[in-house]
Protein backbone atom coordinates (compact mmCIF):
# COMPACT_ATOMS: atom_id res chain seq x y z
CA UNK A 1 0.00 0.00 0.00
CA UNK A 2 1.48 3.69 -1.09
CA UNK A 3 1.67 6.27 1.23
CA UNK A 4 -0.63 8.11 -0.60
CA UNK A 5 -2.91 5.39 0.22
CA UNK A 6 -2.42 5.72 3.70
CA UNK A 7 -3.16 9.27 3.99
CA UNK A 8 -6.19 8.84 1.83
CA UNK A 9 -7.59 5.75 4.45
CA UNK A 10 -6.18 7.89 7.41
CA UNK A 11 -8.06 10.93 6.30
CA UNK A 12 -11.59 8.84 5.68
CA UNK A 13 -11.20 7.29 8.70
CA UNK A 14 -10.71 10.91 10.66
CA UNK A 15 -14.17 11.61 9.20
CA UNK A 16 -15.83 8.82 10.56
CA UNK A 17 -15.05 8.82 14.38
CA UNK A 18 -18.85 9.51 14.66
CA UNK A 19 -17.51 12.38 17.03
CA UNK A 20 -19.77 15.45 16.07
CA UNK A 21 -17.97 18.93 16.02
CA UNK A 22 -18.72 20.17 19.40
CA UNK A 23 -20.21 16.92 20.76
CA UNK A 24 -23.20 18.26 20.21
CA UNK A 25 -26.16 15.60 18.05
CA UNK A 26 -26.46 16.77 14.56
CA UNK A 27 -30.42 17.94 15.01
CA UNK A 28 -29.12 19.94 17.69
CA UNK A 29 -26.19 21.79 15.86
CA UNK A 30 -28.35 21.95 12.76
CA UNK A 31 -31.20 23.93 14.85
CA UNK A 32 -28.08 26.26 16.91
CA UNK A 33 -27.64 27.10 13.29
CA UNK A 34 -30.67 28.01 12.53
CA UNK A 35 -31.34 29.59 15.18
CA UNK A 36 -28.33 31.91 14.79
CA UNK A 37 -29.27 33.03 11.49
CA UNK A 38 -32.94 33.47 12.44
CA UNK A 39 -31.61 35.82 15.48
CA UNK A 40 -29.93 37.93 12.83
CA UNK A 41 -32.90 38.00 10.55
CA UNK A 42 -34.43 39.71 13.54
CA UNK A 43 -31.87 41.27 14.32
CA UNK A 44 -32.02 43.51 11.05
CA UNK A 45 -36.04 44.34 11.13
CA UNK A 46 -35.16 45.45 14.43
CA UNK A 47 -32.33 47.52 13.25
CA UNK A 48 -34.02 48.40 9.99
CA UNK A 49 -36.88 49.56 12.40
CA UNK A 50 -34.86 51.61 15.01
CA UNK A 51 -33.28 53.34 11.55
CA UNK A 52 -36.92 54.33 10.19
CA UNK A 53 -38.09 55.34 13.79
CA UNK A 54 -34.92 57.56 14.50
CA UNK A 55 -35.12 59.07 10.99
CA UNK A 56 -38.97 59.84 11.06
CA UNK A 57 -39.92 63.00 12.06
CA UNK A 58 -43.61 62.27 12.89
CA UNK A 59 -42.97 58.42 14.67
CA UNK A 60 -46.26 58.01 16.48
CA UNK A 61 -46.70 56.24 19.81
CA UNK A 62 -49.82 54.69 19.69
CA UNK A 63 -50.47 52.03 22.66
CA UNK A 64 -52.28 53.64 25.48
CA UNK A 65 -52.30 49.96 26.86
CA UNK A 66 -49.73 47.82 28.05
CA UNK A 67 -52.21 44.76 29.82
CA UNK A 68 -52.30 42.96 26.68
CA UNK A 69 -48.67 43.17 26.22
CA UNK A 70 -48.36 42.28 29.65
CA UNK A 71 -50.21 39.04 29.46
CA UNK A 72 -48.73 38.02 25.71
CA UNK A 73 -45.57 38.40 27.54
CA UNK A 74 -46.38 36.47 30.53
CA UNK A 75 -48.21 34.04 28.97
CA UNK A 76 -44.44 33.03 26.51
CA UNK A 77 -42.13 33.37 29.13
CA UNK A 78 -44.62 30.34 31.25
CA UNK A 79 -44.50 28.41 28.11
CA UNK A 80 -40.63 28.67 27.86
CA UNK A 81 -40.66 26.97 31.10
CA UNK A 82 -43.49 24.35 30.32
CA UNK A 83 -40.99 23.18 27.59
CA UNK A 84 -38.45 22.90 29.77
CA UNK A 85 -40.34 20.72 32.02
CA UNK A 86 -41.51 18.88 29.33
CA UNK A 87 -37.44 18.30 27.63
CA UNK A 88 -36.94 17.47 31.15
CA UNK A 89 -39.70 14.37 31.60
CA UNK A 90 -38.55 13.34 28.47
CA UNK A 91 -34.78 13.27 28.89
CA UNK A 92 -35.92 11.09 32.32
CA UNK A 93 -37.99 8.79 30.03
CA UNK A 94 -41.42 10.10 31.59
CA UNK A 95 -43.26 10.03 28.19
CA UNK A 96 -46.65 11.08 29.53
CA UNK A 97 -45.26 13.85 31.91
CA UNK A 98 -43.66 15.59 28.83
CA UNK A 99 -46.63 14.51 26.53
CA UNK A 100 -48.80 16.82 28.99
CA UNK A 101 -45.91 19.55 29.41
CA UNK A 102 -45.19 20.11 25.74
CA UNK A 103 -49.17 19.89 25.21
CA UNK A 104 -49.62 22.43 27.56
CA UNK A 105 -46.49 24.47 25.91
CA UNK A 106 -48.72 24.39 22.55
CA UNK A 107 -51.64 25.56 23.94
CA UNK A 108 -49.82 28.72 25.54
CA UNK A 109 -48.61 29.42 22.20
CA UNK A 110 -52.48 29.10 20.70
CA UNK A 111 -53.25 32.03 23.49
CA UNK A 112 -50.61 33.76 22.74
CA UNK A 113 -51.17 33.80 19.11
CA UNK A 114 -54.61 34.96 19.74
CA UNK A 115 -54.29 37.80 22.07
CA UNK A 116 -51.96 39.05 19.06
CA UNK A 117 -54.28 38.77 16.69
CA UNK A 118 -57.19 40.35 19.03
CA UNK A 119 -54.11 43.27 19.50
CA UNK A 120 -53.93 43.45 15.60
CA UNK A 121 -57.66 43.89 14.69
CA UNK A 122 -57.96 46.56 17.64
CA UNK A 123 -55.19 48.56 15.80
CA UNK A 124 -56.76 47.74 12.16
CA UNK A 125 -60.12 48.82 13.88
CA UNK A 126 -58.26 52.19 15.15
CA UNK A 127 -57.47 52.76 11.14
CA UNK A 128 -53.84 51.04 11.11
CA UNK A 129 -52.98 49.61 8.41
CA UNK A 130 -49.62 48.48 6.60
CA UNK A 131 -48.77 52.04 4.83
CA UNK A 132 -51.31 54.35 6.89
CA UNK A 133 -52.23 55.29 10.06
CA UNK A 134 -54.26 58.13 11.71
CA UNK A 135 -50.93 59.05 14.12
CA UNK A 136 -48.32 59.85 11.92
CA UNK A 137 -45.61 58.07 9.69
CA UNK A 138 -47.18 55.34 7.41
CA UNK A 139 -43.77 53.59 8.06
CA UNK A 140 -45.29 52.85 11.69
CA UNK A 141 -47.65 50.30 10.20
CA UNK A 142 -45.46 48.35 8.09
CA UNK A 143 -42.62 48.24 10.37
CA UNK A 144 -44.98 46.98 13.32
CA UNK A 145 -46.80 44.47 11.40
CA UNK A 146 -43.85 42.61 9.86
CA UNK A 147 -42.05 42.33 13.07
CA UNK A 148 -44.79 41.13 14.63
CA UNK A 149 -46.20 39.19 12.09
CA UNK A 150 -42.43 37.70 11.64
CA UNK A 151 -43.03 36.47 14.79
CA UNK A 152 -46.26 35.42 14.92
CA UNK A 153 -45.51 33.13 12.19
CA UNK A 154 -42.82 31.81 14.09
CA UNK A 155 -45.40 31.28 16.88
CA UNK A 156 -47.69 29.38 15.22
CA UNK A 157 -44.71 27.48 13.22
CA UNK A 158 -43.99 26.49 16.76
CA UNK A 159 -47.03 25.28 17.65
CA UNK A 160 -47.53 23.18 14.86
CA UNK A 161 -43.86 22.15 15.81
CA UNK A 162 -44.86 21.04 19.23
CA UNK A 163 -48.24 19.37 18.26
CA UNK A 164 -46.45 16.96 15.85
CA UNK A 165 -43.15 16.50 17.65
CA UNK A 166 -45.02 15.78 20.92
CA UNK A 167 -47.34 13.41 19.71
CA UNK A 168 -44.75 11.06 18.08
CA UNK A 169 -42.93 11.93 20.96
CA UNK A 170 -45.75 9.77 22.83
CA UNK A 171 -46.33 7.24 19.82
CA UNK A 172 -42.69 6.10 19.95
CA UNK A 173 -41.61 7.16 16.22
CA UNK A 174 -39.46 10.49 18.12
CA UNK A 175 -37.39 10.40 20.90
CA UNK A 176 -36.37 13.19 23.82
CA UNK A 177 -33.52 14.65 21.69
CA UNK A 178 -36.29 15.54 19.16
CA UNK A 179 -38.24 17.21 21.87
CA UNK A 180 -34.92 18.74 22.91
CA UNK A 181 -34.77 20.05 19.43
CA UNK A 182 -38.21 21.79 19.56
CA UNK A 183 -37.51 23.15 22.74
CA UNK A 184 -34.61 25.17 21.63
CA UNK A 185 -36.85 26.40 19.25
CA UNK A 186 -39.78 27.20 21.54
CA UNK A 187 -37.32 28.78 23.68
CA UNK A 188 -35.55 31.23 20.91
CA UNK A 189 -39.25 32.38 19.99
CA UNK A 190 -39.68 33.54 23.47
CA UNK A 191 -36.50 35.25 23.41
CA UNK A 192 -37.23 37.01 20.40
CA UNK A 193 -40.35 38.30 22.07
CA UNK A 194 -37.60 40.02 24.97
CA UNK A 195 -36.38 42.38 22.51
CA UNK A 196 -40.21 42.81 20.69
CA UNK A 197 -41.88 43.65 23.65
CA UNK A 198 -39.23 46.74 24.39
CA UNK A 199 -38.54 48.10 21.25
CA UNK A 200 -41.94 48.16 19.15
CA UNK A 201 -44.30 48.55 22.26
CA UNK A 202 -43.13 50.15 25.20
CA UNK A 203 -40.99 52.93 23.26
CA UNK A 204 -43.92 53.81 21.13
CA UNK A 205 -46.36 54.37 24.39
CA UNK A 206 -48.09 57.44 24.36
CA UNK A 207 -47.58 59.26 27.72
CA UNK B 1 -5.49 -1.25 5.86
CA UNK B 2 -5.21 1.49 8.92
CA UNK B 3 -7.53 0.94 11.37
CA UNK B 4 -10.09 3.56 12.32
CA UNK B 5 -9.36 5.50 15.68
CA UNK B 6 -11.42 3.89 18.48
CA UNK B 7 -14.88 5.34 18.47
CA UNK B 8 -15.99 6.69 21.36
CA UNK B 9 -19.40 7.70 22.39
CA UNK B 10 -19.70 11.48 23.43
CA UNK B 11 -23.05 11.94 25.05
CA UNK B 12 -24.43 16.18 24.86
CA UNK B 13 -22.91 18.47 27.43
CA UNK B 14 -26.33 19.63 28.49
CA UNK B 15 -28.33 16.87 30.51
CA UNK B 16 -31.46 18.33 31.93
CA UNK B 17 -30.37 16.86 35.51
CA UNK B 18 -30.61 20.54 37.03
CA UNK B 19 -33.20 20.86 39.95
CA UNK B 20 -36.35 22.29 39.28
CA UNK B 21 -36.10 25.00 41.73
CA UNK B 22 -33.36 26.37 39.42
CA UNK B 23 -35.33 26.77 36.65
CA UNK B 24 -37.92 28.43 38.75
CA UNK B 25 -35.43 31.09 39.87
CA UNK B 26 -34.37 31.68 36.83
CA UNK B 27 -37.79 32.04 35.52
CA UNK B 28 -38.59 34.32 37.92
CA UNK B 29 -35.82 36.05 37.31
CA UNK B 30 -36.57 36.88 33.78
CA UNK B 31 -40.21 37.93 34.97
CA UNK B 32 -38.40 40.70 37.66
CA UNK B 33 -36.60 41.63 34.71
CA UNK B 34 -39.68 42.03 32.13
CA UNK B 35 -41.67 43.72 34.63
CA UNK B 36 -38.68 46.09 35.25
CA UNK B 37 -38.83 47.19 31.57
CA UNK B 38 -42.81 47.97 31.58
CA UNK B 39 -41.37 49.75 35.36
CA UNK B 40 -38.52 52.08 32.82
CA UNK B 41 -41.60 52.63 30.21
CA UNK B 42 -43.67 54.50 32.25
CA UNK B 43 -40.37 56.62 34.01
CA UNK B 44 -39.72 59.91 32.70
CA UNK B 45 -36.58 60.05 31.17
CA UNK B 46 -35.17 61.10 27.44
CA UNK B 47 -35.62 58.84 24.59
CA UNK B 48 -31.99 58.40 24.45
CA UNK B 49 -31.54 56.61 28.44
CA UNK B 50 -34.87 55.14 27.56
CA UNK B 51 -33.56 53.20 24.81
CA UNK B 52 -30.23 51.89 26.81
CA UNK B 53 -32.31 51.04 29.85
CA UNK B 54 -34.44 49.18 27.07
CA UNK B 55 -31.48 47.35 25.36
CA UNK B 56 -29.26 46.33 28.55
CA UNK B 57 -33.11 45.12 30.16
CA UNK B 58 -33.68 42.69 27.21
CA UNK B 59 -29.93 41.44 27.08
CA UNK B 60 -30.15 40.40 30.51
CA UNK B 61 -33.20 38.27 30.07
CA UNK B 62 -31.78 36.87 26.75
CA UNK B 63 -28.30 35.73 28.66
CA UNK B 64 -30.48 34.21 31.26
CA UNK B 65 -32.59 32.51 28.64
CA UNK B 66 -29.97 31.21 26.46
CA UNK B 67 -27.72 30.20 29.36
CA UNK B 68 -30.13 28.37 31.30
CA UNK B 69 -33.21 27.54 29.56
CA UNK B 70 -31.47 26.64 26.35
CA UNK B 71 -28.57 25.02 28.29
CA UNK B 72 -25.83 26.80 26.39
CA UNK B 73 -24.03 27.38 30.11
CA UNK B 74 -23.63 23.41 29.89
CA UNK B 75 -22.30 23.08 26.19
CA UNK B 76 -18.75 22.39 25.67
CA UNK B 77 -16.98 26.15 26.09
CA UNK B 78 -15.82 26.28 22.60
CA UNK B 79 -19.39 26.36 21.21
CA UNK B 80 -21.03 28.75 23.68
CA UNK B 81 -17.80 30.97 22.49
CA UNK B 82 -18.76 30.27 18.29
CA UNK B 83 -22.28 30.95 19.40
CA UNK B 84 -21.76 34.46 21.36
CA UNK B 85 -18.88 35.83 18.74
CA UNK B 86 -20.43 35.09 15.39
CA UNK B 87 -23.64 36.12 16.53
CA UNK B 88 -22.81 39.05 18.16
CA UNK B 89 -19.94 39.85 15.45
CA UNK B 90 -22.91 39.14 12.66
CA UNK B 91 -25.44 42.13 14.83
CA UNK B 92 -22.93 44.90 15.32
CA UNK B 93 -22.03 44.44 11.86
CA UNK B 94 -25.44 45.66 11.06
CA UNK B 95 -25.07 48.61 13.01
CA UNK B 96 -22.90 50.41 10.02
CA UNK B 97 -26.09 52.20 8.98
CA UNK B 98 -27.19 54.36 12.12
CA UNK B 99 -25.20 57.50 10.86
CA UNK B 100 -27.38 57.87 7.67
CA UNK B 101 -30.77 57.65 9.87
CA UNK B 102 -29.08 60.84 11.51
CA UNK B 103 -28.68 62.62 8.53
CA UNK B 104 -32.70 61.74 7.76
CA UNK B 105 -33.45 63.31 10.62
CA UNK B 106 -30.62 66.31 10.67
CA UNK B 107 -29.17 66.36 7.28
CA UNK B 108 -25.79 65.53 6.32
CA UNK B 109 -22.63 67.69 6.64
CA UNK B 110 -22.20 70.69 3.91
CA UNK B 111 -25.46 68.74 2.57
CA UNK B 112 -26.73 72.87 2.24
CA UNK B 113 -25.97 74.39 -0.91
CA UNK B 114 -23.29 77.49 -0.39
CA UNK B 115 -24.47 80.19 -1.20
CA UNK B 116 -23.23 81.54 -5.19
CA UNK B 117 -22.89 77.80 -5.99
CA UNK B 118 -25.29 77.11 -8.71
CA UNK B 119 -26.18 73.01 -8.33
CA UNK B 120 -26.17 71.34 -11.38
Amino acid sequence: MSQADLTMEGHAAGLTTGIPPFSIPAKKMAIWLFIIADAATFAACLVAYGFLRNGAPNWPRPFHSITNVVLMTFILLTSSLTMLFGVRAAKASDIGAAFRWTIITAVGGVIFALLHIREWLALIGEGMTLFHNPWGTGLFGSSFFCITGLHLLHVTGGVIALLAVGVRFKGGRYNADDLEVTGLYWHFVDLVWMFVVPFVYLLNLAH
Amino acid sequence: MVDAPDVQRHEPAARYTDPIRKYIVIYVCILALAAFQFVIAYSHVDTAAMFARMLFVPLAEAGLALMFFMHLWAEKRGFLLFVVIFTGFVMLAMQYGWTDSYRMELGAPYSQPKSGVVQQ
